[in-house]
């Protein structure tokens, strides 16, 4: 997607740029209830999966991971478009006329480029999935367990008198895990630029 | 044995229209300002951009013709370019990026072990492009291209991007590469020292037009062409070591139906060199002055006087047998030899102020 939105330009372009950006700008419960819409039992494609495969997204995990991987998408196009764009095409441009053609070029020459960008946005998108709350709870609901995100768990901790230490001790992780994705991300991106030789 | 090239092309603001036919292998300096048309060439015969038409036929094979279909994409025409900054895969070490191009196509003529050798990348193959200073970074790059195999390898401003150490370290294998593969170049520069040293033929464009072409010896004793109007014209002659004279240091070099005696050079006896005479070192005489510390006394016939108004100067083009010598004078000096088109005339050279380089 990132690769297309980089290399392609069509009509229609920016409002599919649009659209993948949206879950970054819409509020979440919005985004969990179009999910809701689109993907409950009886909505277009909700019923199509119920109906063909028994599936059932809403207020199941598969569900909760749906709602996080619709949120965090943008965050990974983002993460390996600028890392797509950062690449030089002259290094593609330099592999065509040394013979490499288009699947070559993309996996020897611009994917193997992009990856630090591409590890990196993964990272960060993990973190960010972990702490999802508000489209969650809208399509997936918050059963512990299931579909209880750590957010989620705060939340309801709070909500019972005397959750003060458990919310407490929740957030703690939630903060843990944060500070180890983010420093992950910015090792392993030092890393990977150095094998590339930058 | 030739290389005909013919381009025709509408950009929104200019039209190129482009067709020269130069010998085959050897290099062809296209030379003219930014914009002229030269970098076009280049992206046309890669496959980079798709003009309007162009046809490029090599020894009577077509590579490329637009009107028949015989175009090919980039990665299917087995035409090398070498980038002005060199373009190496910075994941990759300099062994695969050499082997990059040839493990793509068919085995040809052109050996890994021998393009090593030629370009001295031998102790850079474990290193990685990051790690190498701009002079070794470009010779990896003609390597690369090289050894994909190519039919014709076009190369954009190679040495543009290096200071001029870098550019003196890169010359002599960019002379040897000439003289042992049979191959035809493409070489765009804006550099008279390259056109000097690397160019066989020459095609001079500008605002869209081949200007001229012929011989690098013919292109720059044109007085009615750009390369003759610039502050450091100069005559370029092919000579061949004739005379050591070990007694007298000095050599005496011979080509173009002319001789001259240089500082001693430490070359074998028919070693071909090339020389470059600056037309400002070049003095006219009627006759031969006696009493002088000069060796080069060179008779000729004036063929061509052009006038340089920006200068209050006139250059003068001086037929020698083979090719031509370029003087630098004023127009009082005309008239005091009495000189017109035509008339016989010593051409005096200090034989130091003859640049001789390697052919």
């Amino acid at each position: 997607m990132a690769w297309v939105l980089v290399r392609y330009r069509f009509p229609g372009r920016p409002l599919l740029n649009a659209l993948v950006h949206l879950p970054l700008v819409l509020p979440p419960v919005v985004t969990g209830w179009l999910l809701l819409i689109l993907f409950g039992v009886r909505g277009p494609f909700g019923s199509l999966l119920y109906d063909w495969f028994g599936i059932r997204l809403v207020f199941t995990t598969a569900g909760a991971t749906l709602a996080c991987a619709v949120m965090i998408f943008p965050v990974m196009v983002r993460a390996i478009r600028l890392s797509l764009e950062a690449a030089d095409p002259g290094l593609e441009q330099a592999a065509r006329t040394l013979g490499a053609g288009r699947l070559d070029r993309l996996f020897n020459i611009t994917l193997p480029l992009a990856s630090p960008g591409i590890l990196v946005g993964g990272i960060v998108a993990y973190a960010t999935c972990l702490g999802e709350f508000g489209a969650v709870i809208t399509f997936a609901a918050n059963i512990p367990g299931q579909t209880q995100t750590l957010p989620l768990a705060i939340y309801a901790a709070l909500q019972v008198p005397g959750g003060e230490a458990k919310a407490a001790q929740l957030s703690m992780i939630s903060l843990f895990l944060a500070l180890v994705g983010l420093l992950l991300s910015e090792w392993l991106g030092k890393r990977l630029n150095r094998a590339l030789g930058r | 044995m030739t290389l005909a090239f013919r381009l025709l092309h509408q950009f929104p603001t200019v039209q190129m229209d482009m067709a020269f036919e130069v010998p085959s292998p050897g290099i062809t300096v296209l030379f003219g300002p930014s914009g002229s048309g030269k970098s076009t060439i280049i992206a046309a015969a890669s496959g980079l951009l798709r003009p309007d038409e162009c046809r490029i036929v090599l020894d009577g094979k077509v590579l490329v013709d637009t009107s028949t279909g015989a175009w090919l994409p980039p990665e299917r025409r087995r035409i090398g370019l070498v980038f002005q900054d060199a373009k190496l895969f910075p994941h990759m070490s300099v062994a695969t990026n050499l082997r990059f191009g040839m493990r793509r196509t068919a085995p040809g003529p052109v050996q890994f072990d021998e393009i090593v050798d030629l370009l001295g990348i031998g102790p850079l193959l474990a290193r990685r492009p990051n790690t190498l200073s701009g002079g070794e970074r470009q010779r990896v790059a003609i390597g690369r291209a090289l050894l994909a195999q190519p039919h014709l390898l076009l190369m954009d401003e190679p040495l543009a991007s290096l200071d001029s150490g870098r550019k003196a370290e890169i010359m002599p294998f960019l002379t040897r590469l000439k003289t042992s593969l049979k191959l035809p170049i493409l070489y765009v520069t804006h550099s008279l020292e390259e056109v000097v040293q690397l160019a066989d033929s020459m095609v001079l464009i500008d605002a869209g037009r081949v200007v001229g072409s012929g011989t690098v010896s013919e292109i720059a004793a044109r007085t009615d062409l750009p390369l003759a109007q610039r502050d450091d014209a100069g005559a370029v002659l092919l000579c061949k070591v004739a005379e050591h004279d070990a007694s007298r240091e000095l050599t005496r070099l011979e080509g173009d139906g002319a001789s001259f005696w240089v500082p001693l050079q430490d070359v074998p006896l028919q070693t071909q060199r090339r020389i470059r005479i600056p037309a400002r070192e070049v003095i006219l005489a009627s006759q031969a002055p006696t009493g002088i510390s000069l060796h080069n006394i060179v008779p000729g016939t004036v063929r061509r006087i052009a006038g340089e108004n920006a200068r209050r100067s006139v250059i003068v083009e001086i037929a020698l047998p083979g090719g031509a010598l370029l003087s630098r004078v004023t127009s009082d000096a005309i008239v005091r030899l009495g000189l017109a088109e035509g008339s016989p005339v010593l051409a005096l050279i200090k034989s130091t102020s003859i640049e001789v380089l390697e052919a």
